[in-house]
């Protein structure tokens, strides 16, 4: 699915990542934690393609292609998905305007028909109900207006709406209560499958009780430096992250 | 940059093309013959060669306005032709069959079927072409009903009475530089007027078209909606691309009288110029509407086009409890430049005005909205909401507000408010996740920052409207 090698990023000049290495199959879900400052955002935009974040060397694979060959917005197309930590509002433009239109670029690249109106409003329907959305958000502007946890559940919509993958949740846990936290975790769940993997950003060992990685990895310093199952990030819970730093540098 | 991109970014002014067609043009010049040419052409009464000629005398002394927000070299009116009109059309044809098919074939072109049947549903068409109509559909069947829908050369013979009343009436001759130069020499223009408690049951439609060279347009629309009655009307413009600039002038007066109804509509799309800013249309327009008591005017445009606007539809509220409304849309790119807005003049009591204006900035263009609400001492209770709204694509644009405002009587409210924001990386970056590419996701964003004012427009053009805004900014971003 993914295999990242050797990867070194800059923003602003700045040496973010450095020399990162990660492998993901097909189905697996993979927690990404770490102090802050780590690179653990960064990673996140630099494999959706965000401007400012500049590649200095490595590789990445993305369902066997090269990923830093297709734009931002073909990686999209082509199954990688990002959920964002601070989703931003277009005001004015409806929901299913947008959702409708990023559809039909997905389909359009893989050579199929746009979706009628109608079915797509069924469709857009159906799943709005499976994160708890109210329809009356299809019709409002792109996250205009929406609270925290309304934009985070938007964000799932839109993933399970292009069926990706490869999901991205950057910190999508931030500024959650709990009954959002659960909705956005059921949420997840119910996409696992053996075709789709997810990168799981988190701060938190919190969301991971509700979404069970099958590894942990351990960012720091632009690097993964320690790599286990899900029992790591218990007891990264427990000691923090300073000792791992200390093995890192 | 993908294929798709580089396609729309090098995608031409569509309507920029040249019809072939043999022209009757005078020389360029201006002075009391080519006046008394252009109205014996139209065979015109005496009154009227003296309107013009008494337009004409005034323009002399008067200066060119300066205090627009916009920079461009003196205009040489003795470099302009004030007259041109096809050959095949000394004799005006007297049906579709008779109209030259070269002019057909143009508007075909442009997207405008003239033949009825295919014409769009309920909208009947007025077109000229530089300085002459050349055709009006759907007359008869408007003239069942006693709506007159014709070009205002043929209103002049027909219905003097009603030209002469309201001829200048709400836009004077002397009103400013622009508007006695248009009294001076129009040329052609449509003209309306639905009669007592009528309820006009199409949408009326006016298609200017520039052609020739070095030819200015000068048009004049006169709409009077007697009593009760309900007009929607709506006008669309394109011309060729050329390297120089053309200069149009044109003057529109609306008469509301009392409890009728107006609804004005532009699709502005004269040429802009280049991407360097070279060529376009200079549009120095003179647009205004009177009120009478319980009148409403509700003016909505939709400016894409020339390479500068300049331009303020306004409403003169007399009647009591009339309505002004003013809805815009006015998008710059390359090196265009607007300055745009209205007048409401609150007379009457309980008058109410409504401005939205949506100010689009991209390239290295200048946009202003300029703006005067005025309450005067008998404005009892009258109230005015204004908000202005600007959006920059890139950094080497500009936006300005100009919002001037007078208040003489205490009960008036005055609301007012205005925005200035940026198409941000960040949501550009959300669109192009989810697989957009940027053009698609920068009209996207224009459009939903457009959405209050596209929701005034007839339903057929706020799509073309939608169309319209993406074609002006192809290369504004990349």
């Amino acid at each position: 699915m993914l295999r990242i090698t050797n990867l070194f990023a800059k923003v602003e000049e700045k040496e973010i990542l450095k020399g990162l290495n990660l492998t993901i199959n097909a189905g697996e879900v993979h927690a990404i934690m770490g102090p802050n400052g780590a690179g653990k955002s960064t990673l996140g935009n630099v494999l959706s393609g965000r401007d400012g974040y500049e590649v200095t060397d490595g590789k990445i694979d993305f369902n066997d292609k090269d990923l830093f060959a297709l734009s931002t917005e073909e990686r999209a197309r082509e199954g990688l998905f990002l959920a964002f930590q601070y989703p931003v509002e277009i005001p004015g433009v409806s929901n299913m305007e947008f959702l409708k239109a990023s559809v039909d670029a997905k389909r359009k690249h893989h050579g199929q028909s746009e979706l009628s109106a109608v079915e797509f409003m069924k469709l857009a329907r159906e799943t709005s109900k499976r994160v708890s959305l109210d329809q009356a958000f299809l019709k409002r502007g792109v996250n205009e207006g929406f609270s925290g946890g309304e934009k985070k559940r938007n964000e799932i919509l839109q993933m399970m709406l292009l069926e990706p993958s490869l999901c991205i949740l950057d910190e999508t846990d931030s500024g959650l209560d709990i009954d959002a936290l659960q909705i956005v975790a059921n949420g997840v769940n119910e996409m696992r499958s053996p075709e789709r993997s997810f990168i799981i950003v988190t701060h938190y060992q919190r969301l991971l009780d509700y979404i069970v990685p099958d590894f942990v990895h351990v960012l720091a310093n632009g690097r993964i430096v320690k790599t286990g199952g899900k029992q790591l990030a218990l007891e990264l819970e427990e000691k923090g992250y300073a000792w791992l730093e200390e093995e890192a540098v | 940059m993908s294929e798709q991109v580089k396609q729309l970014i090098n995608q031409e002014y569509a309507a920029g093309f040249y019809s072939d067609i043999v022209s009757e043009t005078l020389p360029p010049g201006l002075n009391e013959t080519v006046i008394r040419f252009i109205s014996a052409k139209k065979n015109e009464p005496e009154w009227l060669l003296e309107w013009r000629l008494k337009s004409y005398t005034a323009w002399l002394e008067m200066i060119e306005p300066e205090w627009a927000h916009v920079k461009y070299d003196d205009i040489d009116f003795q470099a302009v032709s004030f007259y041109s009109a096809p050959k095949s059309m000394d004799e005006k044809p007297k049906s579709l069959a008779e109209v030259d098919p070269e002019l057909l074939r143009t508007y075909e072109k442009l997207g405008i079927p003239l033949h009825e049947q295919a014409a769009l549903a309920g909208v009947a068409m007025d077109v000229v072409f530089d300085s002459v109509s050349v055709l009006t559909t759907f007359r008869e069947k408007l003239f069942e009903v006693g709506v007159i829908f014709c070009s205002i050369s043929e209103a002049v013979h027909k219905y003097p009475e009603l030209v002469k009343k309201y001829l200048g009436s709400v836009v004077p001759q002397k009103d400013n530089y622009y508007a006695a130069l248009n009294s001076a020499v129009f040329s052609d223009g449509s003209f309306v007027y639905i009669p007592k408690g009528v309820r006009c049951p199409m949408e009326l439609s006016t298609y200017f078209r520039i052609n020739e060279q070095n030819t200015g347009q000068f048009e004049r629309t006169l709409i009077i909606a007697d009593e009760g009655s309900h007009v929607s009307y709506l006008e669309g413009c394109t011309a060729p691309m050329r390297d120089e600039n053309q200069l149009h002038a044109a003057v529109v007066e609306l008469v509301a009288c009392d409890n009728a109804v107006i609804k004005y509509s532009t699709v502005q799309n004269w040429y802009p110029g280049n991407a360097e800013g070279k060529g376009g249309i200079y549009n120095f327009v003179t647009k205004r509407g009177v009120c009478h008591t319980n009148a409403k005017i509700s003016w909505t445009q939709v400016e894409t086009g020339s390479a500068i606007t300049w331009k303020y539809p306004s409403c003169i509220l007399r009647g009591d409890n009339s309505v002004g409304e003013f809805y815009s849309v006015a998008l710059t790119n390359n090196y265009q430049q607007a300055d745009t807005g209205t007048k409401m003049i609150h007379i009457g009591k309980n008058t109410r005005s409504t401005i939205i204006s949506k100010g689009i900035s991209a390239g290295k263009s200048s946009n202003a909205y300029r703006g005067l609400v005025r309450m005067n001492p008998g404005a009892d209770g009258a109230r005015n909401y204004t908000q202005c709204d600007s959006l920059l694509i890139g950094d080497k644009c500009g936006a300005h507000t100009f919002p001037y405002i007078e208040s003489k009587n205490p009960s008036a409210i005055i609301e007012h408010e205005a925005t200035t924001s940026k198409v941000s990386d960040d949501q550009l970056f959300l669109c192009k996740q989810r697989g957009l590419d940027a053009e698609k996701a920068v009209s996207m964003i224009v459009n939903g920052f457009c959405r209050d004012v596209f929701k005034e427009l007839p339903m057929e053009f706020a799509v073309e409207a939608g169309k319209l805004l993406q074609v002006s900014l192809e290369g504004s971003v990349g």
